[in-house]
């Protein structure tokens, strides 16, 4: 590749293009002073902007160590547009941020107004080495490689790579125990038969009549409590959390089970079974179940079969009944996998 | 600049700096370098600060991110909150949410700091994408730029990665949601979901032991190589001399602007502090991922209406518009539904991003150095492709909003889901063809004022009645400009078959290629010759003289 600096046709046609016409180059435009050349009043002018600008900086960052130490952090004010405020979080950020930013403003001002403002010409340097270099390091190499003999020691080359790719597999192998293996728990719920249906926020029993039709209630089996409290973690509430729904009977179409409902009330996982949204938002109306994080719709008079959205499968329903004190409980577990897909759900 | 006495020269006359200087030189050897550094001539455009933007939100982000964590505590074990913000006290919540509310209410600055924090990763993300965007239609990516183009791209999924796992660190209600849908969406892949899920997350969602791991990934590994490839990044456009536009006394050999030392060190060294002061007056004043609003993580909960930050809503978006589709094959299960919009359209959108140069270079068989800019308007294929990528990227965008579009506009959800689901592949492609006569526009304009120049406004009535308007030609600057489109001409169609009639083996790639480079170039407006350039100068020269004539003959 050419690096002569020729001024009229840089390029020629090369490498299978073509160019019709090179780029013509024009000579460097006159220079315009500023204003703060010709007339030292304006470098006056701009010095003290300059100034002005570094020195407000200071007072500003210096009262914004003023501003942490003396404004309580509980102090709420009310700024017009923004609204109540922390006061201490407001004076001290306000005042950091404007003397950093004028800091900036000052520096670029000062390059702007009193800094030389002529345009310089660099050249290029070429970023091809010369050909002669480049086949002294291709000589290196062959040499090198001769040297070592990687060629002819056909045993050493294949032990060495054998084990050069073997040395990274330990480090793979050691993150197995970063979880345990799928097994069947994305099958399983803590729900059984005969679990009482108990409300999410306060673990009360629920009574048939304390549903009325179109009501929707959360709900959790009873024995999370407890799992919740052995484990500290979530991980059962992510699958055994349940929404009750009161149809009236006249209403519902399909169920996944004979029977499955009790007096009209049916019960389906809340979570979804597109990416594990809990489903919060139900239309008495129309029955339906749309899932706020991507819109699938369920129809949970119709099995809650998917209405729309990019969930592809039902909400699994829960079979419930009541016990002898005419509370709500679990006929059985769930049937199928709630949640999420996965690859060998089936 | 006066002539008093420096404080800091010594009796010998030597700078405290000289002295500072000379101990690192006899060291180091340093002189040389120092000097090419210091007199390093870098060209001045607006659009050179875009990527400035990006690298000093990162050492911001850099900054506060050390703040945060010196009091964040990355756990999950549950705590009975008790600290200053009312409305939760007494709530069971992880150390993690715990800890972030202390640095919203308790910790001094706290909030400052967080806010800071995420209104940086913020501005890193958006300057980034809106750098890529730069390098991309002016054709800064042509080599010798193309590996520095593929940092970049690394750069951004990186930089999307990694605001991702910076805010689902909190463990409120909405970060919680998010890390659900990623978690389910791991779950689904295919063969390794089910393994990869619970190791990531220590078996089911959500476990306890998630949060601490993307901590490490968060604070130590992802911003590791940020730095490490940003560090390639600039020593590369350092060492290659960074790109000009076009322009009076640019050639593709030389660089044309200031020098580091003084203009840069002020200017770009200033421009520091306004990113940085900016960062932090938006901070101050205007709050961003209010946690405490959100209330602690359960997965029995969502709110309504959850929106990601910004930069998540493409995936979001091609996630929520995806058919449900669901296939079930040998007793396994395919999530077409999740693998499309999660993996293969992202995968497919940045490895065209990175491959772009590579792409154009073999369609165009342009193997040359590029160092003057194209502008967007002299390539019109490589613009409208480049507009054609951001409406495709908007329209997702849009659908990660579609439920906010729905309310606020009381429309079925149902049928912006389908519009949107249409409009990814329609718009795209009209936004491809309307940019590109756009631009072909632009050329006949350019083509137009180089050869008759630019319309004065006044007009002049001559005595028979006639009207003309005066033409002025154009400065030297505007042509300097101009001009700079180079004349490309379609890769012609490689013989076929040779001589003998035996076929080349490479004839179907070849014919391919050919046609490809016709779509490229094929309708470039060429430019004007010489030959045409000086009748235009003439005519215009004798138009002047006629009408100075007929304004003579007036006066008199």
């Amino acid at each position: 590749m050419s690096h002569e600096h020729n001024s009229v046709e840089p390029y020629g046609a090369k490498d299978g293009v073509d160019v019709v016409s090179g780029v013509p180059v024009f000579p460097m435009g006159e220079h315009q002073l500023r204003k703060a050349d010709l007339d030292p009043k304006a470098a006056k002018r701009a010095e003290i902007q300059v100034a002005s600008m570094f020195g407000i900086s200071a007072l500003s960052i210096l009262g914004s160590i003023i501003s942490y130490i003396k404004v309580p952090n509980e102090s709420l004010i009310s700024v017009p547009v923004i609204g109540t405020v922390n006061a201490n979080h407001v004076s001290v950020g306000t005042l950091f941020g404007l003397g950093i930013f004028l800091i900036g403003a000052g520096a670029i001002h000062w390059a702007k107004k009193l800094m030389p403002d002529e345009e310089v010409v660099q050249e290029r340097h070429p970023l091809t080495s010369e050909k002669s270099e480049r086949d002294e390091v291709a000589e290196i190499f062959k040499r090198g490689k001769a040297e070592s003999g990687i060629s002819e020691y056909k045993i050493i080359r294949r032990t060495l790579l054998g084990a050069l790719s073997l040395f990274p597999l330990p480090l793979l192998v050691f993150l197995r125990d970063l979880g345990p293996m799928p097994g069947t728990r994305l099958r399983e719920t803590i729900w059984e038969e005969g679990i009482h249906i108990v409300t999410d926020a306060t673990y009360r029993k629920i009574k048939a009549a304390d549903i009325q039709i179109g009501g929707l209630i959360n709900a959790v089996p009873e024995n999370l409590l407890e799992v919740e409290h052995e484990d500290e973690n979530l991980n059962e509430r992510g699958k055994a959390s349940i929404i009750l729904v009161r149809l009236d009977p006249a209403d519902i179409v399909s169920q996944q089970g004979e029977g499955w409902d009790y007096e009209g009330i049916v019960a389906y996982s809340k979570i979804c079974t597109h990416v594990g949204c809990p489903i919060s938002l139900y239309q008495q109306r129309t029955h339906h179940l749309l899932c706020p994080c991507h819109q699938s719709t369920f129809d949970l008079s119709d099995s809650g079969n998917v209405v729309f959205g990019p969930a592809a499968r039902r909400m699994p329903q829960l079979p419930i009944t009541v016990d002898s004190e005419g509370y709500l409980v679990a006929k059985s577990g769930f049937q199928e996998p709630v949640g999420p897909s996965f690859w060998e759900r089936g | 600049m006066s002539n008093k006495p420096n404080a800091a020269v010594d009796a010998k006359g030597k700078t405290v700096g000289g002295s500072v200087a000379g101990y690192v030189d006899d060291r180091l050897a340093s002189a040389n370098f120092t000097k090419r550094l210091l007199n390093k001539v870098f060209p001045d455009h607006w659009s050179f600060m875009l990527g400035e933007v990006a690298l000093y939100s990162f050492i911001v982000l850099l900054l506060s991110g050390v703040y945060l964590t010196l009091w964040f505590k990355p756990s999950m074990v549950e705590v009975i909150y008790n600290g200053s913000y009312v409305p939760l006290k007494g709530v069971k919540m992880s150390e993690a949410f715990a800890s972030t509310l202390d640095i919203s209410f308790d910790v001094r600055g706290g909030l400052l700091m967080r806010q800071i924090h995420h209104w940086a990763a913020l501005f890193f993300i958006a300057a980034m994408s809106v750098h890529v965007g730069r390098i991309f239609f002016t054709g800064a990516f042509r080599k010798p730029r193309e590996i520095n183009w593929v940092i970049g791209t690394l750069l951004l999924v990186l930089g999307v990665l990694e605001g991702f796992a910076g805010y689902s660190l909190p463990d409120d209600l909405l970060s919680g949601t998010g890390l659900r849908i990623a978690q389910g969406i791991v779950q689904a892949l295919p063969f390794v979901g089910t393994y990869l899920a619970m190791f990531l997350f220590g078996g089911e969602f959500p476990g306890t032991d998630f949060i601490p791991r993307l901590y490490s990934i968060h604070i130590l590994l992802i911003p590791g190589i940020l730095l490490g490839l940003i560090t390639v990044h600039l020593i590369m456009v350092f060492y290659q001399k960074h790109t000009q536009f076009p322009g009076e006394g640019r050639t593709e050999s030389n660089v044309v602007g200031y020098r580091l030392f003084p203009i840069y060190v002020a200017k770009a060294g200033g421009f520091f502090f306004i990113v940085f002061g900016v960062i932090t007056l938006i901070a101050a004043l205007v709050t961003i991922n209010g946690i405490w609003l959100y209330g602690p993580y359960t997965p029995s909960q969502v709110t309504a209406g959850s929106q990601p930050d910004w930069y998540i809503g493409f995936l979001d978006g091609a996630v929520r518009i995806m058919p449900n589709w669901e296939t079930t094959l040998l007793g396994y299960t395919i999530s077409w539904n999740l693998i499309v919009p999660a993996l293969v359209i992202p995968g497919i959108m940045f490895t065209a991003l990175g491959l772009y140069p590579w792409i154009e270079s073999w369609v165009t068989g342009d193997k040359k150095e590029h160092h003057l800019l194209d502008r967007p308007r002299n390539a019109p294929v490589r613009t409208g492709l480049g507009v054609m990528a951001i409406s495709f990227y908007l329209m997702l965008w849009i659908s990660g909003g579609n439920d906010i579009i729905a309310t606020a506009f009381n429309l079925s959800i149902n049928q912006i889901t389908w519009f949107l689901r249409i409009a990814l592949f329609v718009v795209p492609l009209i936004a491809f063809k309307v940019t590109k006569r756009i631009c072909l526009g632009l050329q006949r304009r350019d083509h137009e004022k180089l050869l008759h120049g630019y319309e004065t406004g006044q007009i002049l009535r001559l005595p028979h009645g006639e009207f003309i308007e005066f033409h002025k030609p154009i400065s030297d600057k505007e042509k300097a400009v101009i001009l700079s489109k180079k004349d490309y001409s379609p890769l012609a169609l490689e013989a076929l078959s040779d001589a003998n009639g035996v076929r080349n083996p490479k004839a179907g790639k070849a014919k391919l290629r050919a046609r490809m480079s016709n779509w490229y170039y094929g309708e470039n407006i060429a430019r004007p010759s010489a030959a045409e350039l000086e009748a235009a100068a003439h005519h215009a020269e004798h138009e002047l003289h006629e009408a100075q004539k007929h304004m003579q003959q007036i006066t008199h």
